[in-house]
């Protein structure tokens, strides 16, 4: 393994780990928030048990994503010295008002989880409130640094040197808006959904609970809104991908050739030496639509650019059909709950339903992981995009391959103990039959 | 003394997060080296107040680390490339050391409450509290002798590893991990409501504060050598004998004041005790971040940056420091004693 690709995995492995923690700590707050609120407007004591549960939950998980994300903030600069060192007094503000945000979600988690029987119950919610802004924002700023690297702005290159650096410009870059709506949309569905999904597995052996039906209530709240909206979301970022980095679009739809009216590819595996899908769908005119919406548009192909600018094709190509295969799916699921609850049907009487959305639980994670390949290794070779090359920025140290492994055994070591948690939180859960005699010994069921 | 300009100020700042990274960062490190030697037939309750005590407050004050190094890639980027090229060895074991801290902590805090299970999370808590600010006081000790900041070459073991690991840097490592001792000590002593815990904790702090009287002369022995420029500053500068007069009133303050059992005191002056000590490392290598060929004029980014930098420093403050007084406010102006609950009907 090469010192560069040991790198590169090493930053895929803290990403990948970091990103569901992160987004757990953008998406459980507001569910937290739904329930604490429900507690104190019905005195119903079932929702003040999930807000402490979730609560618990959320406490393992954003412990291990704030140690996960220091080690991000050291890796930019164990890793990718030439980057910080060129990129820093650019993109160093977005990062510094994460560096606020975080702080202030870490603040208020610790007011929020152990502040219980020390504040005011008002104080309380607020404080959950302000972990879920705050969580939101530190999560937009930094992806918004994330957009700078695939369509930086707010400096000059003259001569390889850069000049005439613009700060919020380069914060304010143009694919910002995009991303981080995109990113934010797929954390609560991720979250909303990964948790509906849970309470729904369990309503199927005990369809009564009053516990997971709330539960499953609140959790739908956040993700069914976040996944309709998604796909109009995915639409403004396609187009800007195709505007400012048409070799990741092109390698995103496995597209080699120029062509007009250019169809949109489903599915099916690149083949690097022929330029054809093998087993692909191919829907008329459908790229040339969804990249600039008009149906005779020129589509620039793979062909157009050199060889050696191209990205890895066949993952980036599949690991799009992915996400959006299962953004589709959650779409349509939350139409399909949607429609349901404006007829004020009982959503727990459809097997049916309860089944689609149980099945849905890991899929928001999984389309977050697949969209962030696309991002990151569509926009190869360049960790600048057209500005660097990822080889010019990783960091002299060779023997890169021992760190890469340390981290990647330590991060398995702990993803098995956080699903074990998880687990032992989940089977604690309380079945129908208790939950009653709880419920009704609690003096707060009388309030 | 040259006129100080921008780039000082931020430098500045950037010296003030790590002074808190050290003070409030530091106190729940020195906690876990307090689990790790918990001891005596409280053994069990010292363990207790230590888990209160830091709970809802650890991963704030890590963020103090945080803010450090963002400020030093956005308003020092070379810095920073320099710093993550040659000391890649003790950051990545650091980072493994926090890491396991703090997951450790957060693990044992909601896994089963079995004594078996809690112990196996408690010693990884605590052992991974003892590393993790050793490895960062070699990495300050390998700044501050000089051998960041000089060229790279020769060997694999000339670029990353020599300049880290020598005995000044590794003394540098030992006062770390006394000081964040001394610190948790003198703070426990006001967590407990039970006067036998609070004894323990006062008589830890109290052996503690002759440690970091030798960690620090050992420090200062083996800088001749090692670290020169630093030496120099300690000892020759203008500032030198009234900072080193300020250090010696305010460690006798503390002593005194635990000795007395005067612990809000106590409190105080070990903050001020603690913070002096730090600044001594700054202040002796001034006008250089990496002595001897970054300094700070030199190394900064440009003024647009810096300013902006500044204004968000002020924005992030206003938020910041009122949520901070909030957070300790609720949680450390009571003993953070467990609740015990009342007995289940």
């Amino acid at each position: 393994m090469s010192d560069l690709l040991a790198a590169r995995s090493q930053m895929a492995v803290s990403l990948a780990f970091h990103i569901i923690f992160a987004v757990v700590g953008i998406g459980m707050p507001v569910l937290m928030v739904i329930a604490e609120r429900r507690w104190q407007k019905t005195g119903d004591a079932i929702h003040l048990d999930l807000a402490k549960r979730w609560s618990k939950g959320t406490a393992i998980l954003f412990a291990v994503g704030a140690v996960s994300g220091t080690v991000l903030s050291f890796e930019l600069g164990l890793l990718w010295p030439g980057f910080m060192e060129l990129a820093g007094g650019i993109i160093g503000m977005p990062f510094s008002l994460e560096g606020f945000a975080f702080f202030t979600e870490a603040i208020f988690l610790g007011i929020y989880l152990y502040g219980w029987d020390r504040i005011s119950p008002r104080s309380h919610l607020w404080a959950g409130v302000a972990v879920a802004v705050s969580g939101a924002a530190s999560g937009i700023f930094v992806v918004t640094a994330n957009s700078w690297m695939n369509s930086p702005a707010g400096f000059e290159l003259v001569d390889g040197k850069i000049v005439n650096i613009d700060p919020i410009a380069a914060m304010l870059n143009p694919m910002a808006f995009q991303q981080t709506l995109h990113m934010t949309l797929a954390a609560y569905t991720a979250t909303g959904f990964a948790v509906a999904g849970i309470h729904a597995f369990l309503l199927l052996f005990d369809r009564e609970n009053a516990f997971h039906r709330r539960a499953l209530s609140a959790a739908l709240i956040l993700g069914v809104p976040a996944a309709v909206l998604q796909p109009i979301s995915g639409d403004i970022s396609a187009r800007s991908v195709a505007a400012w980095q048409p070799v990741k679009l092109a390698a995103m739809e496995a597209h080699f050739e120029t062509t007009a009216r250019a169809p949109l590819t489903i599915g099916g595996f690149p083949d690097m030496e022929t330029g054809e899908v093998r087993y692909a769908i191919k829907i008329p005119y459908g790229l040339s639509l969804l990249a600039f919406h008009d149906p005779n548009a020129v589509v620039r192909g793979l062909e157009e650019f050199p060889r050696e600018d191209w990205p890895n094709v066949p993952i980036v190509h599949i690991a799009f059909q992915i996400m959006v295969a299962l953004g589709t799916y959650l779409a349509l699921l939350s139409l399909w709950i949607a429609w349901r609850a404006l007829r004020r049907k009982d959503l727990c009487s459809s097997r049916w339903l309860l089944r689609a959305i149980a099945l849905a639980a890991p899929m928001g994670f999984i389309a977050i992981e697949a969209g962030w390949t696309v991002t990151e290794v569509g926009r190869q070779p360049w960790i600048i995009q057209g500005v660097m090359r990822t080889a010019d920025a990783v960091t002299p140290m060779p023997g890169l391959v021992v760190p890469f492994l340390l981290f990647t055994l330590l991060y398995c070591f702990l993803a098995v103990i956080v699903a074990w948690l998880l687990y032992r939180q989940i089977i604690r859960s309380p079945k129908s039959s208790d939950w009653s005699r709880v419920y009704r010994a609690s003096p707060a069921h009388h309030a | 003394m040259p006129e100080i300009g921008l780039p000082d100020v931020l430098a500045a700042i950037l010296a003030l997060s790590l002074n808190a990274y050290v003070l409030f960062g530091g106190a729940d490190f020195g906690g876990g080296v307090w689990d790790l030697l918990a001891s005596g037939p409280r053994r069990g309750r010292q363990r207790e107040v230590i888990a209160h005590a830091i709970g809802p407050i650890w991963e704030a004050n890590h963020v103090w680390l945080i803010l450090a190094i963002v400020l030093t890639f956005t308003c020092f980027p070379s810095v920073y490339a320099r710093l993550g090229t040659v000391l890649h060895i003790p950051l990545t074991l650091m980072l493994v050391g926090i890491v396991l801290r703090g997951s450790a902590f957060t693990f044992r805090t909601y896994d089963s409450q079995h004594d078996a299970t809690q112990r196996r999370w408690g010693r990884i808590f605590a052992s991974a509290s003892v590393i993790t600010p050793v490895l960062l006081g070699v990495s300050i000790g390998a700044v501050a002798s000089g051998r960041v900041g000089s060229a790279l070459k020769g060997t694999f073991s000339d670029q990353y590893i020599s300049p880290w690991l020598t005995p000044f840097a590794l003394s540098v490592g030992l006062l770390t991990l006394t000081l964040f001792a001394f610190l948790a000590a003198v703070f426990l002593t006001l967590e407990t409501k039970d006067r036998d815990l609070c004894e323990d904790f006062r008589r830890r702090a109290l052996w503690c504060g002759v440690a970091v009287f030798f960690a620090s002369a050992l420090v200062l022995l083996l800088s001749g050598d090692a670290a020169p420029l630093v030496r120099a500053g300690l000892t020759r500068s203008q500032w030198a004998l009234p900072l080193h007069l300020a250090t010696g009133v305010s460690a006798i303050a503390v002593l005194a004041a635990l000795w007395h059992r005067r612990y809000r005191l106590a409190r105080l002056a070990v903050g001020l005790q603690v913070s002096l000590i730090f600044w001594g490392w700054p202040l002796a290598q001034y006008p250089f971040l990496l002595p001897p060929d970054f300094t700070i004029a030199g190394t900064a980014a440009p003024d647009s940056t810096l300013r902006l930098t500044l204004i968000v420093l002020a924005v992030g403050g206003a938020i910041l420091l009122p949520s901070l007084w909030y957070l300790f406010q609720v949680f450390k102006t009571t003993p953070a004693d467990p609740q015990r609950p009342a007995a289940q009907p």
